[in-house]
């Protein structure tokens, strides 16, 4: 089937913002007469969700799925605007960035999914039947084994508190999400901020330090395990756990004050051409088979039992992991004044950040 | 029921058909009253799904318009986390909101969401309905002043959201009362169904009390019948009762014409012996005489016998009309004069000049005043005069004569067969018609003696107004 797979990347130049770039990957169908495709839009990187492309296709051989991947932001504004011009992006959207799918669903830009099996699902991972969780996307520290001595290693955010004032070696070697950049690193802050007064402290700490902020996880994990970087905050834990499995330079905190926990919601357009076909690869991914695709392909946790299965990993013991709910409770966090506030804040404290004309709103 | 002769009769469908009347009528009275209580069932639940969700509306409006505050003379919306996990707890509905700062400017928030219909008035919330994108919402708006040293003027926070959690609960909250009403609704039909079967049984008593009787047993019979049906046994009653008298006239008349029939069919046969062996031409020819006088006497007994079963039978089947008395003068007069009456030119009209109206059957009256002339011809005195005439409240025809008339009171006349045995053309039927005539119009036969001398007797009746003739 992989072998029948053949995989034309098509790098198309269409964001002009900041030269960010969105690229469409094409899956033929596995019998070679395309009845039908599907469009997936999605912020994903590809390898995550290559496992569970090919466990689709293998289940509908007629079927070729057109793969487009932008930015969070620049996803969520592109199909912002395809929904007010009733115009086509794609047949389901998955992205991490859930107050924006959320704030989609809310606006009526989509349609209720066809999957009896988001019944099942936690209270957390679905919202109106029109967006759902399809995984459990844990926020974690990430450190540098080699750099961080293990009596070091900060198990909680008092005590990354608490390191960054003691030592002065972090200056410069702390990384973390560009929240006005990206979707899921703000909505990550959002809620820390949202969590506890932790987050005040935590700001300070990391302006002090000259903390680094980047588009997304890969560039910080990069970065800790080369040396670069010697800590990492809120990283996406999937990620991180796939990158740590194979490099044994990276180190994985989940702070046991509490983890909080993103999905990567999916949901379908309103405008979309395949609005049956959407359902069933979302009921898919929803599925006993799509959950293995996710689970031993690509490392993800299944929204449906990711919880138990991060909880089990950490043990018995471990941090209360506080999942993000698909509720439109998200859309403050998108509210116009309110994110101004606290971009603003965070500006403030990281004095560093160079307020670029793209972080302005 | 009908008929007297209750076999082949169906009354068992016809009591069911009281019963399915009775059922489709208390079923619909009774689908009205569901209808109505569901009705208000639903609006019931709806107006306290309202109240309840309209308090979460409430609730998050004012949280939103504490957190408005001026700084650096500009109004600024911290919109806080709580309102909106209140709105939250209406799990699937979809939320909107929009601050509106003095200047009219939307400060956060859908910049289209709809305005309250009514002009902004006071600070008491205004909640409406409107259409919203693609879908329905309730709104709130709720003006709170600012008044600082920098900026006053007023904000005006709308917090909306669709109703399907309120269309949920108002379900819930009316289901319940509504499946009780479909059951309540079902054992009242049933009970009603086993009371009309209940008050129904007497009818079915009664029919049973008739299929039982003789059918020749025309006695009242009195069931122990409810009030409600009283009636309707009266009725029974009355029209045996009616039958019965029927009856029993024929029987007597029957018995009757069998008498009169009889002695002069004898004497006919007798007297034509007697010619037979008669061998004297002489007292031949007064035999053949009495032959003759004796047969025309039965014959004109024949005619009054079917004259009177004729008006017996009009009586029974023929409905009263409004005529005028002085035509049915002019006819009877006429007929007398043709059909030979001996003397019938001794007879005078004395008409009214007015029409004289009253209710009746012709045919029966021209009868009745033939009889009447007749009888003034045969045994009164001339001059005979047929008159008609009114009053205010009667109307009447009266035969006159100058002879002594007979001295019967009034309520006897023509009650049995009168005996002129010496007059073999008499049939003595003639009074009898004429007082079976009187009865069937409701009227009064009258027998005077006027004080300028003779006998009158005439048939009164009620007056008709003159209107009536059309």
């Amino acid at each position: 089937m992989t072998a029948r797979m053949i995989a034309t990347l098509l790098v198309l130049l269409l964001g002009t913002n900041a030269g960010a770039a969105a690229s469409r990957t094409q899956f033929d169908a596995a019998s070679g007469d395309v009845r039908e495709t599907l469009t997936i839009a999605s912020v994903t990187d590809l390898w995550a969700f290559r496992p569970l492309i090919a466990a689709f296709q293998s289940r509908h051989p007629e079927v070729a799925i057109s793969y487009l991947q932008d930015t969070s932001r620049n996803l969520d504004e592109r199909a912002r605007a395809a929904c007010r011009d009733g115009a086509f992006l794609a047949d389901v959207i998955v992205s991490t960035a859930d107050a924006e799918q959320v704030r989609f669903v809310n606006d009526g830009c989509s349609q209720p999914i066809a999957a009896p099996a988001i019944d099942a699902l936690p209270e957390w991972a679905h919202w109106r039947g029109e967006v759902v969780g399809l995984t459990v996307e844990p926020g974690v520290i990430v450190y540098n084994r080699a750099g961080v001595a293990a009596d070091e290693v900060p198990r909680d955010r008092f005590a990354l508190v608490d390191l960054l004032r003691r030592s002065e070696r972090f200056t410069g070697r702390i990384g973390t999400y560009d929240i006005v950049r990206s979707g899921v690193g703000y909505l990550f802050a959002f809620e820390d901020a949202v969590q506890a007064t932790t987050w005040g402290r935590l700001i300070e700490s990391f302006g002090r330090n000259d903390v680094g902020t980047y588009c997304c996880t890969g560039e910080i994990l990069d970065r800790v395990a080369d040396g670069r970087l010697l800590l990492g905050y809120n990283v996406l834990g999937s990620y991180a756990m796939a990158r740590a499995r194979k490099d044994p330079r990276i180190g994985i905190v989940f702070p046991r004050d509490y983890t909080l926990a993103l999905t990567r919601a999916a949901l379908v357009p309103k405008a979309a051409h395949e609005p049956e076909l959407a359902s069933a690869f979302i009921a898919f991914a929803l599925s006993r088979a799509g959950r293995t695709a996710l689970e031993k392909g690509a490392g993800l946790m299944p929204a449906a039992t990711g919880i138990a299965t991060l909880q089990a990993k950490i043990g018995g013991s471990g941090p209360p992991i506080r999942p993000v709910a698909l509720s439109p409770a998200l859309l403050v966090a998108l509210d116009e004044a309110k994110k101004t506030m606290f971009l603003k804040q965070w500006r403030q404290s990281i004095a560093s950040v160079p307020e670029t004309g793209e972080t302005k709103r | 029921m009908n008929a007297p002769s209750t076999r082949g009769l169906r009354p068992r469908v016809a009591s069911r058909s009281i019963a399915l009347r009775l059922g489709l009528l208390l079923t619909l009275v009774l689908a009205i009253a569901v209808a109505a209580v569901v009705f208000a069932t639903f609006r019931y639940g709806r107006s306290a799904a309202d109240q309840a969700f309209d308090r979460l509306l409430t609730g998050a409006a004012l949280q939103i318009g504490e957190r408005v505050s001026v700084v650096d003379g500009k109004p600024v919306v911290d919109v806080p986390l709580s309102a909106f996990e209140l709105l939250a707890l209406a799990r699937d509905d979809r939320i909107f909101y929009r601050v509106i700062g003095p200047h009219g400017k939307t400060l956060t928030g859908y910049d289209d969401l709809p305005l309250p219909p009514t002009a902004p008035a006071g600070a008491s919330p205004r909640i409406y309905e409107t259409p919203y994108r693609d879908t329905r919402v309730r709104a709130i708006a709720l003006s709170r002043d600012l008044a600082e040293r920098s900026l006053s003027g007023r904000v005006e926070i709308i917090v909306a959201h669709t109703m399907l959690a309120r269309t949920a609960l108002a379900r819930e909250i009316a289901m319940p009362a509504i499946a009780g009403i479909a059951l309540a609704s079902l054992a009242i039909l049933a009970l009603t169904l086993l009371a009309m079967r209940y008050a129904l049984r007497p009818l079915r008593r009664i029919e049973r009390a008739m299929l039982a009787r003789d059918p020749r047993d025309l006695t009242p019979f009195h069931p122990d019948a409810p009030r409600e049906v009283a009636t309707l046994v009266d009725a029974i009653n009355r029209f045996m009762g009616r039958l019965d008298r029927r009856l029993d006239t024929m029987e007597r008349f029957v018995a009757d014409a069998a008498h009169q029939m009889r002695t002069p069919v004898t004497a006919l046969r007798a007297q034509s012996e007697l010619a037979i062996e008669e061998t004297d031409p002489e007292r031949l020819r007064a035999l053949q005489g009495r032959i003759r006088s004796r047969a025309i006497g039965i014959s004109r007994l024949m005619d009054q016998l079917l004259s009177h079963a004729l008006v017996t039978h009009r009586v029974e089947t023929v409905e009263l009309a409004a005529l005028d008395l002085r035509r049915v003068a002019i006819e009877a007069e006429r007929e007398i004069r043709s059909a030979g009456v001996a003397q019938a030119e001794l007879l005078h009209l004395d008409l009214s000049e007015d029409p004289v109206i009253a209710a009746g059957d012709a045919f029966s009256l021209r009868e009745a005043a033939k009889n009447l002339i007749a009888n003034a011809l045969r045994y009164g005195a001339p001059p005979i005069t047929l008159r008609v005439e009114h009053s205010k409240d009667h109307a009447s025809i009266v035969v006159h004569d100058e002879g002594g008339g007979f001295d019967l009171p009034a309520d006897e006349v023509g009650t049995r067969f009168a005996r002129h045995e010496n007059t073999p053309e008499s049939a003595g039927l003639g009074l009898a018609i004429v007082r079976e005539v009187v009865e069937s119009h409701q009227g009064e036969l009258t027998v005077t003696r006027p004080v300028e001398g003779g006998f009158a007797i005439g048939i009164l009746l009620p007056a008709l107004d003159e209107e009536r003739m059309a």
